[in-house]
């Protein structure tokens, strides 16, 4: 009896399940799988639209000979390498009409045209002309013979289902000369906006945590950046940020603190000397940082703040019996508590801002020095139409992820046990 | 100790200070003032010595008219001394010191003795800096979004410094930016698809996740915790991975340029997300609940739909908002998948929008303005709703 009960539990889930399984499956790890196959594969965007045959009719009248009609079917290969093999075509045409001359590839029976054109290679082009005449002499719907479609059918390869593999995609990712580069500024711009984004969710908490008038006004305030729509606030940085006319830089120089407008999201390097040291910093991808950060402290905002209203009161109230200062109390009792917050927060923050494509792209479109891995998935992708090249480096985002978070766990597996 | 303890409370209120002043200015500056400079030295020298005198008056005068006579003090200084500006700008000044000297109010000689009150100080100016800091960093933003989308190009053009509203040029030419994006750049049609998508993604997402989550909430079978972990390792994966394959498999489906295949991955990304949340409040309804409804031979369609959906109706619309929310931002996606206008979304529509240089700004804050706006609508209106399901599940992104 309890059997029977476990059993269609059992049935009762996978029913329930089974579509969300499916079609996560369907879209998400399938095409992982899919994406591993298509880097060993060369392959650009124009291949992978399946080749077609295809036919354009024509119909145009004889002059004096009314019941007869000209046909001209326009006919060609869709695709511009590839054949396709054992072309056929079929149309129909009324009840009246018989045909004047057939072609040797084709064929009239119960006023239905079949025609066997064999291989067409690619970019294939023909016209082809079929005369016809009506038997009873009545007049001829042009139109009416017009709307009656050409069935055209075909075989071909699906470029993506041989099997021709090749290595070439990932020896062009790894040891093309920018991968370095293309690695520090992933590096670079994940880590900075990961820690920066920290940082300001833990000033922000420990400031709405303190009693103020407009406590949840500031707190919905603050998650404003992390919930209005990508392309809207990047627009509208990319405004205030403008060298000729956007807001900062005439602010900047109404007030004299510069005297020509700095092009912050569309220079590459700036000079800056600091106690004598002169130095290049990075400018736009500093500024893509910043954006960065400004997006998404909110999420450490409140995962931090959340962690701060469930402290112990009295564990602050001790610290007051013992005379501590509020600074002490911070790194002392805070801290240590919202520690294994910040190192989840770090994890999922650095694992989004890796593989964050939205952000850079709409600001710099990847110019002046901010091409992230990402970036260049749609860069080589779709830029360049190299579809195996943006599979080749999309799989590579994935393992440097995975190692990531094997080596994090493994760090993250040793502070526990330490403790 | 004392004299140690006095100067550094007088230099931290003057920083804050000498912050609330520049902020001041600022706002002045954008509302089409020509200031030129932040006189931080005078202003520096008035604040300590303000502060320095306040803390030596403390006792003698009442704090309302000490506030009166400071404010006045300064705005006199700096408003009419200094620079000659409209009337209003010194009654912020006035307003902006009044605040100023009501805050320091609360510090005097006998608290200053007491041990740690330089950190506490420090504490306490910071916070206020903080709040003030914070919200102009980010409604300025929004704030310039609004009113840029009210201007004309000219204006533009030739004042990039005046975000002043001008009421009195008619409510047509203040909304002129967005008759002519709904008239001549279709965001009619785009806001109508934007919704179909967002609202479909909400209704397929709570058909499969709603059975999906009640199953890994109550019920045991094999592959139980496989399920339950595999569906927060997919919400970590970067969706820039899926991008390539899904293109080229879309392309050949030919789901590319349509709704369908927008529901599709939206649906497919939203859905871990909604199960994480929905089976974590499932797990609170009490049991008792359906071990009666069993015993009344009820189906699991049945107890879904008469016992689960009507108890956790806060949880199912705070997974609607967030999935709602999701779709609506969405932008990569609809990057990849759409390149025929008469099938953009919102967002896509704004990034082709800028694509070309000759678009007027105002036209693209325009745009920016409606894509926004719906959503911080939602989130300030059911912000209790969504606040408890962010830290439960956080948002993607």
């Amino acid at each position: 009896m309890n059997d029977t009960l476990a059993n269609t539990e059992k049935k009762t889930a996978y029913i329930l399940t089974l579509p969300a399984v499916l079609l996560v499956f369907a879209i998400i790890l399938f095409p992982i799988f899919a994406n591993v196959w298509i880097s060993f594969k060369e392959v650009e965007l124009k291949d992978i639209r399946i080749p077609e045959p295809r036919a354009k009719k024509i119909v145009k009248s004889i002059a004096e000979e009314t019941s007869k009609i000209k046909i001209l079917y326009k006919l060609r290969n869709s695709s511009l390498i590839q054949e396709i093999r054992d072309v056929s075509f079929q149309d129909n045409f009324p009840k009246n009409f018989e045909i004047v001359n057939l072609d040797p590839r084709c064929d009239y029976k119960n006023y239905n045209l079949k025609c066997e054109f064999g291989n067409w290679p690619a970019k294939y082009r023909e016209n082809f002309q079929v005369i016809f005449e009506t038997n009873d002499g009545s007049k001829i719907d042009k139109k009416k013979l017009k709307s009656i479609k050409p069935k055209l059918d075909g075989k071909s390869d699906n470029i993506l289902l041989n099997t021709n593999f090749t290595l070439k995609n990932f020896k062009k990712v790894l040891f093309d000369n920018e991968f370095i580069d293309l690695l520090l500024t992933t590096f670079y711009y994940t880590f900075f906006g990961t820690v920066g984004s920290i940082i300001f969710g833990i000033l922000t908490a420990q400031m709405v945590n303190q009693k103020f008038y407009g406590r949840t006004f500031m707190r919905s305030v603050l998650l404003f950046p992390y919930v209005a729509p990508v392309v809207a606030l990047a627009y509208t940085w990319e405004l205030l940020l403008d060298p000729n006319s956007g807001t900062l830089n005439s602010l900047l120089i109404n007030y004299q603190i510069i005297e020509t407008p700095i092009n912050l999201l569309g220079q590459k390097y700036i000079e800056i000397s600091v106690l004598g040291f002169d130095f290049k910093l990075r400018l736009a991808l500093t500024t893509v940082i910043m954006f960065e950060i400004w997006r998404y402290f909110p999420l450490a905002f409140l995962f931090i703040l959340a962690r701060l209203q469930a402290i112990p009161k009295e564990l602050y109230e001790a610290a007051d019996v013992d005379g501590a200062s509020p600074f002490q109390k911070f790194f002392k009792i805070t801290l240590p508590q919202i520690t294994a917050v910040i190192s989840i927060l770090f994890m999922i923050r650095f694992i989004w801002n890796f593989n964050k494509f939205e952000d850079v792209f709409l600001l710099t479109g990847g110019a002046s020095g901010t091409r992230t891995l990402p970036i260049n998935v749609y860069q080589q992708g779709f830029a360049i139409s190299d579809i195996g090249m943006g599979s080749a480096v999309s799989i590579v985002i994935v393992v440097l992820l995975l190692m990531f978070m094997f080596f994090y766990f493994k760090l993250l597996g040793k502070r526990v046990d330490e403790n | 100790m004392k004299i140690k303890n006095t100067i550094l409370f007088s230099l931290i209120a003057t920083f804050f200070l000498i912050f609330l002043v520049s902020i001041w200015k600022i706002l002045a500056t954008l509302q089409g003032l020509t200031i030129k400079t932040f006189n931080i030295e005078i202003i520096f020298i008035i604040g300590f010595l303000i502060s320095l005198f306040h803390l030596i008056f403390n006792d003698k005068i009442k704090p309302i008219y000490k506030s009166i006579i400071f404010s006045s003090l300064f705005v006199i200084f700096d408003g009419y001394l200094i620079q000659k500006l409209p009337l209003w700008y010194n009654v912020g000044t006035f307003l902006i010191i009044y605040f100023f000297v009501s805050k320091i109010n609360k510090y005097n000689f006998t608290n200053l003795k007491e041990e740690h009150s330089t950190q506490v100080i420090l504490f306490d100016f910071l916070t206020l800096f903080g709040i003030l800091f914070f919200s102009f960093v980010i409604l300025f933003p929004f704030y310039m979004m609004l009113v840029t989308s009210f201007k004309t190009q000219i204006a533009l053009l030739v004042n990039p410094l005046d975000f002043s509203i001008n009421f009195g040029q008619g409510l047509k030419d203040l909304f002129n930016s967005y008759f002519v994006i709904f008239k001549s750049y279709n965001f009619g049609k785009y806001i109508i698809t934007s919704t179909i998508v967002s609202v479909g993604t909400v209704i397929i997402t709570l058909l499969f996740a709603i059975p999906a989550a009640y199953a890994v909430a109550r019920l045991n079978f094999f592959g139980k915790t496989f399920l339950s972990t595999s569906i927060l390792i997919i919400y970590m994966f970067p969706a820039i991975v899926l991008v390539i394959p899904l293109y080229t498999i879309f392309s050949q489906l030919g789901l590319r340029n349509s709704i369908e295949g927008l529901l599709i991955v939206y649906t497919a990304t939203t859905l871990p997300v909604a199960i994480y949340m929905l089976q974590g409040y499932f797990k609170s309804i009490p049991k008792e609940l359906e071990e009666a409804a069993i015993l009344d031979r009820l189906s699991w369609f049945g107890i879904i739909t008469k016992i689960i959906i009507p108890l956790s109706i806060p949880a199912i619309s705070s997974v609607a908002l967030y999935v709602f929310m999701i779709a609506w931002n969405e932008f990569l996606f609809s990057l990849m998948f759409l390149d025929n206008p008469n099938s953009f979304t919102l967002s896509r529509a704004i990034q082709y929008l800028s694509g070309d240089a000759e678009t007027p700004r105002q036209y693209l804050m325009a745009g920016s303005v409606i894509v926004t706006l719906p959503v911080l609508f939602i989130f300030v209106y059911f912000e209790k709703y969504l606040v408890s399901g962010l830290t439960a599940g956080s948002v993607k992104g």
